[in-house]
């Protein structure tokens, strides 16, 4: 058992389990402590010092975010001298920061901004560093811009890269004056190994990271009579937009956001959850083909495991980083993608529209959308298949520009067609949801039956943060035609963030992974906690978005792929059948092997 | 030499006549007898902080496990300093020595010796004494082994968590503390990490006892210390002299007829104005110096002095405290614009409280030290740092 | 392979595939070849598995490992307080007037590379200097003429 350490914090009584910070401490003493470079999912740096305070008995301040409490201790989080360090410290920072904000994009959502604020910093207390240097401004990157003269190298993005991503695409380079954050030899991301997972993005606490936005340009094609504006939404979209519009974590506002969009004007609000159906229908027939053909036909060229490929964060990651592994990805594009090819040719054809002017939007909890979208291979419509990607960020921004107050908005349902969704499409938006959706429908198709799990909550393929997840299902009693599936045990592995990606990879590499089917997500928590998600994004937070999506799913009437109307209905008008002809050519892709250096 | 001053011959003293006789002798003991040696002794680190050196042998022998660090820090980069060079230069032995009982000590069978790339001209002399000691090592029966890691050229690194992250293949960002290195040093383990001088120390307590050593010196600065003497002085060199003098007669000794300052403790320490020489007493009672003492004479612009200290530390911070990184910079421009009337007089007060918060706030010594000749210079100096 | 990647192997099997191989690795490629390129540290970061960025962040931290082109015989100069008091302002002029370079540039016949670095630990006998690792002090222009004039002739 852990000891427990009592301590007095601005006189109020503490009692904290051994190891604590101070700065925990406080928290858990309702006393707020401004920081800027502690993020909770990150290993603590202690570079800022914003977090100073007093100590009884101490010359100097102590860093709280670094500093374990001890019996006894005395912290003072508001004397004149911490407030005096704190302020200075704000100062230095303003000082070698561009601090234009009104022409930047995070105005107003900057941690910095909101700590010169809170301390009345008003004429400059230093000399201006920051316009007497030269910047790097990286904006040649398709999902993520760089800004080094806004960056106060808090150095949280290096610790996100490797200690969530295991990437190091950044890191910190040079020292003294020069010290920042750099790529390798300082070559622009788009030249490098980053994944454009926006992990960074999310965490940055000023406007050094941003999303490369697309507002303006879907504004435009919103007022463009001659076109034709599709928009989807991806799942976990939905359960995080309400808290980039003041509402509390966990909501779940699929309602007000189609009213929201519709309200945006655009011309047909339908839903990624379609495609995610979709996509579970070629991907569970993808793995079917493949165990078939290497169970029964015996044939070497067919790569198992069979691992999932929606998460294009992961699929930049893989093509960088094992190459080797590529054949083993499932060909079938995102539901991003998928829905892209659709909306420029079933879509266009059921509706009698040219394809030329429909321009197709996405809504995505995610910056590695808007490369995927922009990938050589996603033309297969002859058009971009996508046209435009926002981040739930994005489109936050668009509801209060269009002056929505969007609590009090109603909810409305998705248009049709390619806007009906399912319980199984809904958990796409988070770490096990497209193992799990697979495996309602594989099941099903090899056994007749539904998956052997109470209210097919498939529970042990359900990831968490921070861990592999290993699950095998008995098959048995199959259907005539799957026979070569009795008695198989199906070994399923899922892993959320790209440092348990590698882990993954490495398992398999080496042969202690044995695996039949992989599911990865390169975020933690999977798209619930994208890059493109709502700031702040922590663990708390996305174990709320977590239970709304599967809430969400609970609630709804459908919850397996195969049993959305729409998707039969596009199976029996347009595409014929799972892996054939017409999906070859819109819904697979395939895959570019990249250099690691 | 004046009276007041007294030679020493400790540290630069002769080799015993038998290669290692003193660690043969030491290593024969209880562990328990050679820390009370050191811990009677009073000896304080050597490196500037002064920290008791039984105090930190003691928490390291105490925990638990047997993969332990003995590591000298041989990365002497003060401004003003180079004592370690002459000891390693003339006296490796006695190092090598000093880390075989370190490692005895605390349970240790690895020492590593980071040895600063300006130095890198050592190596192979000491490569030859590592050779003589694992000799003489195997000899013994001590199972204790010595390799040299190289610096490169990196002030920072000598700050001794930045060394750990150094020898560890990383930049040199010195870490947050606790925890402390006697229980996560070098790869995390428990590991000692002595200044050069500190070690011969521990083996001339060793060589001489307790009782002898603590002759010299006085009550808070025990035994004798290198000082490195330069500057405007016609007898610049390395010199051991016993702790405790008045500055008063250390620049009688040494200074030109003329000195106006004394920096004691390099770019990190404090100057001291001539109308103090009488009052200030080097030691950890008084001034405490990690050896560099550099003489100023008239002729000298203390603002050229204390701009060429902020140019140093603005290089050579690491640059990841935002108080070190920035302030560093704001100091230097602040003084120049001062002195070129782009800011007015009393923005030196405002820089001299930014110097206090770094100080207090920043992350390591570095950061925390820039204060110490900052406010010394600025506040003893004002009218050269206007006109 | 390339004579370079043999000597980051070389240099690999000596010290091993570990992190805390990383300085003596890149210190390896700095005596042999005066400065790690890009090929070289994307090469070390294969070998050690790290990402180059890594690398990079790292090898741009210390003074020492160079990471443009250099001469063969690198010149730092001490600029730190008393080899400035000293005289070092003419012992970079000089310099500068030999090599008909700046400080921070390299000679066109790749031979030297001027530069200036702190505090060398030869206080007492400013100016000072290294030329790559031997050190030259009490420098007067006189002095540095005749060790420069040795270093071309070599």
């Amino acid at each position: 058992m852990t000891k427990e350490i009592n301590l007095k914090i601005d006189g109020i009584d503490v009692s904290v389990d051994d190891g604590t910070t101070i700065l925990n401490a406080a928290t858990k003493a309702n006393i707020h402590i401004p920081t800027l470079c502690y993020h909770e999912d990150l290993c603590v740096a202690g570079n800022c010092r914003v977090c100073v305070v007093e100590q009884k008995g101490s010359k100097n301040l102590i860093a709280s975010c670094a500093m374990p409490v001890s019996e006894g201790m005395e912290i003072f989080t508001n004397t004149g001298k911490v407030r005096l360090a704190r302020k200075h410290i704000i100062e230095l920072l303003l000082s070698e920061h561009n601090a234009d904000c009104t022409k930047c994009y995070k105005n107003g959502n900057c941690e910095l901004q909101m700590h010169a604020s809170e301390m009345l910093t008003g004429e400059p207390m230093f000399i201006d560093l920051a316009h007497t240097r030269k910047y790097t401004i990286d904006k040649y990157n398709m999902a993520i811009i760089k800004d080094d003269s806004r960056c106060i190298r808090c150095q949280r993005c290096v610790r996100t890269c490797e200690e969530l991503q295991s990437v190091s695409a950044l890191d910190v380079a040079y020292r003294g004056n020069h010290m920042k954050i750099s790529t390798f030899f300082e070559h622009p991301l788009f030249e490098v190994v980053c994944t454009n997972c926006g992990q960074c993005v999310n965490r940055c606490p000023t406007g050094a990271l941003i999303e490369r936005n697309y507002v303006d340009q879907v504004w435009d094609a919103i007022y463009d009579p001659t076109k034709h504006v599709v928009v989807q939404t991806a799942p976990a979209v939905r359960v995080a937009l309400g808290e980039a519009l003041g509402m509390p974590a966990g909501k779940i506002v699929t309602g007000k956001m189609v009213a929201a969009l519709k309200r945006l004007g655009f011309d047909s609000v339908l839903d990624t959850d379609f495609t995610a159906d979709l996509t579970i229908i070629e991907e569970g027939h993808e793995l079917l083909s493949r165990l078939k053909r290497v169970l029964v036909d015996k044939d070497p060229t067919v790569a198992l495991p069979m691992a999932t490929s929606c998460s294009p964060g992961w699929i930049k990651f893989i093509e960088h980083t094992f190459p080797e592994y590529l054949p083993n990805l499932s060909t079938c594009k995102s539901p991003q993608q998928m829905f892209g090819a659709l909306a420029k040719t079933y879509y266009a054809q059921k509706r009698n529209l040219d394809p030329k002017n429909i321009v197709s939007i996405s809504i995505m909890p995610c910056t590695a959308k808007k490369f995927e979208a922009n990938r050589r291979e996603m033309r297969s419509s002859g058009y971009n298949d996508v046209d435009y990607v926002l981040t739930t960020r994005e489109l936050g921004i668009m509801i209060r520009q269009a002056g929505l107050d969007f609590e009090s908005l109603p909810d409305e349902h998705c248009d049709s067609i390619m806007g009906s969704s399912t319980g199984a499409a809904v958990i796409f938006g988070t770490t096990g949801g497209v193992m799990e959706a697979a495996l309602r429908t594989a099941y099903e198709i090899v056994t007749g039956r539904e998956v052997p799990f109470e209210g097919i909550n498939v529970t042990p393929v359900r990831g968490t943060e921070g861990e592999v997840r290993e699950a095998s299902i008995l098959i048995n009693k199959t259907l005539p035609e799957w026979n070569f599936l009795e008695g198989v045990e199906l070994k399923c592995v899922v892993a959320n963030g790209l440092a348990y990606a590698k882990k993954v990879m490495q398992s398999v590499k080496d042969g202690t992974g044995n695996y039949h089917f992989i599911e990865i997500m390169a975020c933690p928590g999977g798209c619930l906690g994208g890059g493109g998600q709502p700031i702040p994004t922590n663990r708390e937070i996305r174990s709320k978005r977590k239970a709304a999506i599967y809430e969400e799913d609970m609630g709804m009437p459908i919850r397996k792929s195969h049993e959305n109307p729409e998707v039969a209905e596009i199976y029996k008008d347009f595409l014929g059948t799972p892996l054939g002809h017409k999906s070859h050519e819109l819904l697979h892709t395939h895959y570019t092997p990249r250099k690691r250096y | 030499m004046s009276e007041f001053l007294k030679r020493v011959d400790l540290i630069f003293g002769e080799y015993s006549d038998q290669k290692y006789k003193t660690l043969e002798k030491t290593v024969k003991r209880p562990t328990e007898d050679i820390i009370k040696d050191v811990l009677d002794s009073g000896l304080r680190g050597r490196g500037g902080a002064g920290f008791p050196t039984a105090m930190k042998w003691k928490f390291a022998m105490e925990q638990p496990g047997d993969e332990k660090y003995v590591i000298c820090n041989a990365d002497e980069g003060e401004p003003g300093t180079f004592k370690d060079r002459e000891i390693l230069t003339k006296v490796p032995r006695k190092v090598f020595a000093g880390m075989a009982i370190c490692g005895k000590v605390i349970g240790a069978k690895k020492g590593y010796m980071y040895l600063r790339g300006e130095y890198r001209y050592l190596l192979p002399d000491l490569l030859k004494e590592i050779e003589e000691y694992e000799k003489t090592a195997k000899g013994l029966g001590i199972d204790f082994s010595i390799e040299i890691r190289m610096g490169s050229g990196a002030y920072i690194c000598g700050e001794e968590s930045a060394l750990f992250e150094s020898m560890e293949g990383k930049r040199g960002e010195p870490r947050n503390k606790p925890p402390y290195p006697t229980i996560a040093g070098y790869l995390s383990k428990p590991t000692v990490i002595n200044n050069v001088e500190t070690f011969v120390n521990v083996l001339m307590i060793c060589r001489i006892g307790p009782v002898k050593y603590k002759k010299l010196g006085t009550l808070d600065s025990r035994g004798s210390k290198v000082f490195s003497v330069s500057g405007d002085t016609p007898k610049a060199g390395i010199y051991e002299l016993e702790l405790g003098m008045a500055l008063e007669k250390f620049v009688e000794e040494f200074g030109d007829g003329d000195t106006k300052a004394v920096q004691v403790g390099g770019a990190s320490g404090f100057c001291v104005p001539r109308k103090k020489f009488k009052d200030t007493i080097i030691g950890f009672e008084g001034v405490p110096t990690g050896g560099s003492m550099m003489i100023f004479n008239s002729s000298r612009s203390m603002y050229n002095v204390l701009h060429n200290y902020l140019d140093f530390f603005e290089e050579e911070s690491c640059g990841q405290c935002t108080p070190c990184r920035v302030g560093c910079q704001q100091l230097r421009i602040g003084i120049e614009a001062v002195k070129r009337g782009d800011k007015p007089i009393n923005y030196l007060e405002q820089l001299m409280k930014l110097s206090e918060t770094m100080k207090i706030t920043a992350k390591c010594g570095l950061g925390q030290s820039v204060a110490n000749s900052f406010s010394s210079i600025v506040n003893n100096f004002k009218e050269e740092m206007i006109y | 392979m390339t004579a370079n990647n043999n000597l980051i192997k070389e240099l690999v099997n000596q010290y091993g595939r570990d992190r805390t191989s990383l300085m003596p690795i890149l210190q390896g490629v700095v005596e042999q070849n005066n400065y790690i390129s890009d090929v070289d540290m994307t090469e070390i970061a294969k070998e050690l598995d790290l990402s180059a960025a890594q690398v990079f962040g790292t090898a741009t931290f210390y003074a020492f490992l160079d990471t443009v082109p250099r001469g063969r015989f690198v010149i730092r100069v001490c600029k730190t307080i008393t080899c400035d008091m000293h005289g070092k302002k003419l012992i970079i002029q000089t310099l500068e007037d030999m090599l008909k370079i700046k400080v921070g540039e390299t000679t066109q016949d790749k031979k030297f590379s001027l530069l200036e670095t702190n505090c060398l630990g030869w206080c007492h006998k400013g100016p000072s200097m290294l030329i790559n690792h031997d050190v030259y002090s009490e420098l007067t222009p006189e002095k540095v003429q005749k060790i420069i004039a040795e270093y071309i002739h070599k």
